[in-house]
């Protein structure tokens, strides 16, 4: 056992604990620093915005200014291939210290450990490829109109029945982007009087429809069932806050697969509690769907949790299934009253076709139906 | 008399006896050379009484907490709502399914129909070269780009198509989002802090308001397309106001409503703004390639430089028959955003073949600058031919190529009119197979403009197929609205 390893999750050597944050502390201390000169410097300059407020006051862009762009050059890396096994990372250079980057034509070939490509469906597929231009040519790459006008194609509702299929849940519902999904769905499924109780780690998309609904948000701590229970507890027990009002309705949301911890949800117990206490589950499956099972259908089948429990099942096609877009399954009345309610489908452009049949496809190879054995096999 | 007599003098004996008893060694008492007398001993003793009430707790009921049991209890007892209301016979949005491409003409089981629903407004939908620029990138990049644009999904097109929609308008630089809807939402929370104030206009589409909403800025509505109205928004805000330096503010505005098919007067906006210091936030949606004499929007319509607008949203899934969305304004404006907007650092990027989609898109533009010619003689004809439709009214400008019916004669609830519209579209529809569809409003939506019929004009449109909606409308209207008129 190395010394001072992070085994365990417990919290680092103070050595290193001390010498991170006199590093932090230097940047810092340089940063303002720069910032006083530059701000005795600029008093004399005079810019065009007299008398607006700037766009960032103070020290709002701190950090964006003094810590970020010197190493900027590490994020948003442009490729100039598809995002597969290996890919070409193009090589850019700054002329003024990292504040701008520009391209050049080099590019370095890497091995790809940074995109969301579980299944390998991310470059051209000897199955999915031919059939998506064959629907692109059909339908062309867009249809300039919601689901609800004259956006819904043949290849949408193909696609809502094979979801729906493929992840155990009588009907499911497409949107054209994962975010939008979680932000637009939430608050029409709860409003003012109700309870989210959500996992302290989801996604800011999830946290973003918990606010845009304005139900009162209750955070659990991360995987721990517990926890869970004594807050659904006490908030039954307690009621709304101030009026002392029974509860509306109770959504505890986590997820299948935590993007930033890599951890898998802690799923039959925290059914287990919800069912006990009669809180309805969201679960959304964004890095989960097609990755874990035995089949790909996601964390309910490698933890066995029956799909029928969990009342709404979310996920995207952008990791698995290399597509854009997302879903909602869930029971045929939710499904329902969410296309006639949910201003996503309402105004949103319609998922574009050839997205569309890449998911269809891919689903087909996972499942097997496309006549070969590479789903089943494991070698896709 | 008897009894009371002996009863009245052993009282007044008894209580002789106490006073002096009272009165006597105390009077006579000398502490510290002060004269005690028996009235001080009484006070004495009252403010001993008071002191000692004063300083005892008042009583509070204990605080009890709940048992476990009782927890349990309420548990048990609690029953929730229904997680969805029960289904309600009437609302049945079913919409049609094409089985081909949304072109001018597409087909609606098995039946070509010609297409008013779709916003392809260049009819770009189906041309050559950009199914061809689609499937060369289709080919190299796959479909999807599987990571957000921090961590290995910004693609070479992604930047190219960015340079190029900058290079059009004539801005510094620009930023794509994936996402038509989501681009306004993002961009005017990443702005629009708590403390800011906003003036936006109150017929403004379901995803400005939530931008609005998310951004948890003081929101003033002005009426729709009125700029007296905004005039006097802006001097109340700002009459009196000292701290001006501190507070951003921002002028929220679409160029062309898609509620009601208005065009903002962007001249008079921009006079207002430069007049009491706000930003203009313009989301150009439905003219960005379709306004001014070679497509660049609203700002060319005007004459207004591009550069006294702060920032420009727009969605790519109308003009450009692709999909995303995109936001320009000058460099400050667009790096704010690499870092600070929710729906770019933290969503997948736009599908590669999308990006080349709208290069392809663009490129056509500046090729082909006649497509705006025959796109604005189309809107012209179908705005003459509706004109006098019986019982629907045109509420739409001249110039928008969203043709926007609504009932001359409102029947009172938004329900029944949607339902009168649907049922017009729909007749139509199958009678003279012309698809035409009615604005459906989700509840969440707080616009209050009335619900009309909206018809997209595209270039690609013939003029055999205007005349033919105009009569086919003409026709239903009177007979489905003849008793409502």
């Amino acid at each position: 056992r190395v010394e001072g390893s992070e085994e365990d999750g417990e919290a680092p050597v103070p050595v290193t604990a001390l010498t991170t944050l006199f590093s932090y502390g230097l940047l810092f201390a340089f940063g303002h620093f720069r910032d006083f000169f530059r701000r005795i410097l600029d008093a004399g300059k005079s810019s065009n915005l007299k008398g607006y407020a700037p766009i960032c006051l103070g020290y709002e862009d701190f950090y964006t200014r003094r810590l970020y762009l010197r190493i900027q050059d590490c994020f948003g890396r442009p490729i100039a291939s598809a995002p597969d096994a290996w890919f070409d990372v193009v090589e850019r250079h700054s002329n003024d210290g990292n504040k701008t980057l520009q391209r050049t034509t080099k590019t370095s070939k890497c091995l790809n450990l940074g995109s969301y490509n579980y299944l390998g469906f991310a470059a051209a597929d000897e199955y999915c490829t031919p059939r998506v231009i064959e629907s692109l040519k059909k339908y062309s790459a867009s249809t300039c109109s919601a689901r609800v006008d004259g956006g819904n194609t043949k290849l949408h509702t193909e696609l809502e029945e094979l979801v729906a299929r493929f992840v155990g849940k009588p009907a499911a519902i497409l949107f054209g982007m994962g975010y939008v999904t979680n932000s637009a769905i939430i608050p029409i499924l709860i409003g003012k009087g109700g309870l989210i109780v959500s996992d302290s780690l989801n996604h800011i998309s999830i946290v973003n429809g918990a606010r845009g609904s304005g139900a009162t948000v209750r955070v659990f701590q991360h995987n721990n069932p517990a926890h869970l229970e004594d807050v659904l507890r006490e908030q039954i027990a307690g009621g709304q806050p101030r009026t002392h009002r029974p509860w509306k309705k109770i959504i505890v949301i986590v997820e299948g697969i935590y993007s930033m911890e890599g951890e898998l949800c802690n799923l039959p117990e925290i059914m287990a509690v919800c069912k006990k206490y009669k809180a309805y589950t969201y679960l959304d499956e964004a890095h989960s769907i097609g990755a874990v099972g035995k089949t790909g259908r996601g964390v309910c089948e490698l933890l066995g949790v029956d799909p029928a429990d969990v009342d709404i099942m979310m996920g995207t096609f952008t990791k698995s299934f290399g597509s854009c877009g997302g879903y909602i399954a869930a029971s045929k009345e939710i499904i329902h009253h969410l296309k006639h309610a949910c201003p996503a489908h309402i105004y949103a452009t319609s998922m574009s076709p050839p997205a569309v049949q890449q998911v269809i496809s891919a689903i087909k190879v996972v499942l097997g139906e496309d006549g070969s054995n590479r789903g089943i096999s494991g070698r896709i | 008399m008897d009894m009371a007599l002996p009863i009245v003098n052993a009282t007044t004996a008894a209580l002789a006896r106490v006073s002096a008893a009272f009165n006597a060694p105390l009077a006579r008492a000398v502490v510290f050379g002060v004269h005690i007398d028996g009235h001080l001993v009484v006070e004495g003793l009252l403010i001993a009484v008071i002191v000692f009430q004063l300083s005892r707790k008042s009583y509070k009921p204990p605080k009890k907490p709940l048992s476990e049991k009782e927890v349990d209890e309420l548990c048990d007892e609690w029953e929730p709502e229904p997680l969805c209301p029960p289904v309600k016979e009437r609302s049945h949005i079913d919409p049609a399914i094409l089985e081909s491409a949304a072109g001018p003409h597409t087909t609606i089981e098995g039946k070509e129909v010609v297409n008013f629903a779709s916003a392809n407004y260049l009819g770009l939908i189906g041309n050559e070269k950009l199914i061809d620029s689609c499937v060369g990138s289709l080919e190299k990049y796959g479909v999807g780009s599987c990571g957000p644009r921090g961590f290995y999904g910004t693609i070479d097109v992604h930047l190219d198509c960015e340079a190029k929609i900058a290079n059009f308008l004539g801005t510094p630089d620009s930023i794509l989002y994936s996402y038509g809807i989501s681009t306004i939402f993002s961009v005017i929370p990443a702005f629009c802090k708590k403390g800011d104030i906003i003036v936006a206009d109150e017929g403004v589409h379901w995803a400005v308001q939530n931008g609005l909403y998310l951004s948890r800025s003081t929101v003033v509505y002005f009426k729709h397309n009125d700029m007296a109205s905004l005039a006097s928004t802006l001097e109340k805000l700002t009459r009196g106001n000292k701290r001006t330096e501190k507070i951003r503010r921002y002028i929220v505005v679409e160029s062309i409503y898609q509620n009601s098919g208005q065009i903002a007067p962007l001249d008079e906006i921009v006079k207002l703004k430069e007049k009491y210091l706000f930003r203009v936030i313009l989301e150009e949606s439905h003219s960005f390639g379709v306004l001014g004499k070679s497509g660049r929007g609203l700002a060319e319509h005007y004459g207004v430089p591009i550069d006294k607008i702060d920032i420009i949203t727009a969605g790519m899934g109308n003009a450009l028959a692709t999909d995303g969305g995109f936001c320009t304004g000058s460099a400050r404006v667009v790096d704010h955003q690499r870092l600070s907007s929710a729906g770019y650092v933290f969503s997948a990027s736009l599908p590669p073949y999308l990006a080349s989609a709208a290069v392809s898109a663009v490129n056509y533009l500046e090729e082909n600058p006649s497509v705006l010619a025959n796109l604005r003689s189309n809107v012209a004809l179908l705005h003459t031919g509706l004109s006098d439709t019986p019982g629907l009214e045109i509420s739409s400008h001249v110039l928008s190529p969203i043709v926007f019916l609504k009932l001359k004669k409102s029947t009172g609830s938004l329900a029944t009119d949607l339902d009168l519209l649907e049922t017009i579209a729909e007749q139509v529809l199958k009678e003279d197979s012309v698809f035409i569809v009615a604005s459906k409003r989700s509840t969440l939506d707080r616009c209050k403009l009335p619900v009309g019929i909206r018809l997209f004009v595209s270039a690609g449109h013939t003029e055999s197929d205007i005349s033919k909606a105009c009569s086919s409308l003409k026709r239903i209207s009177a007979s489905v609205l003849s008793d409502h008129v």
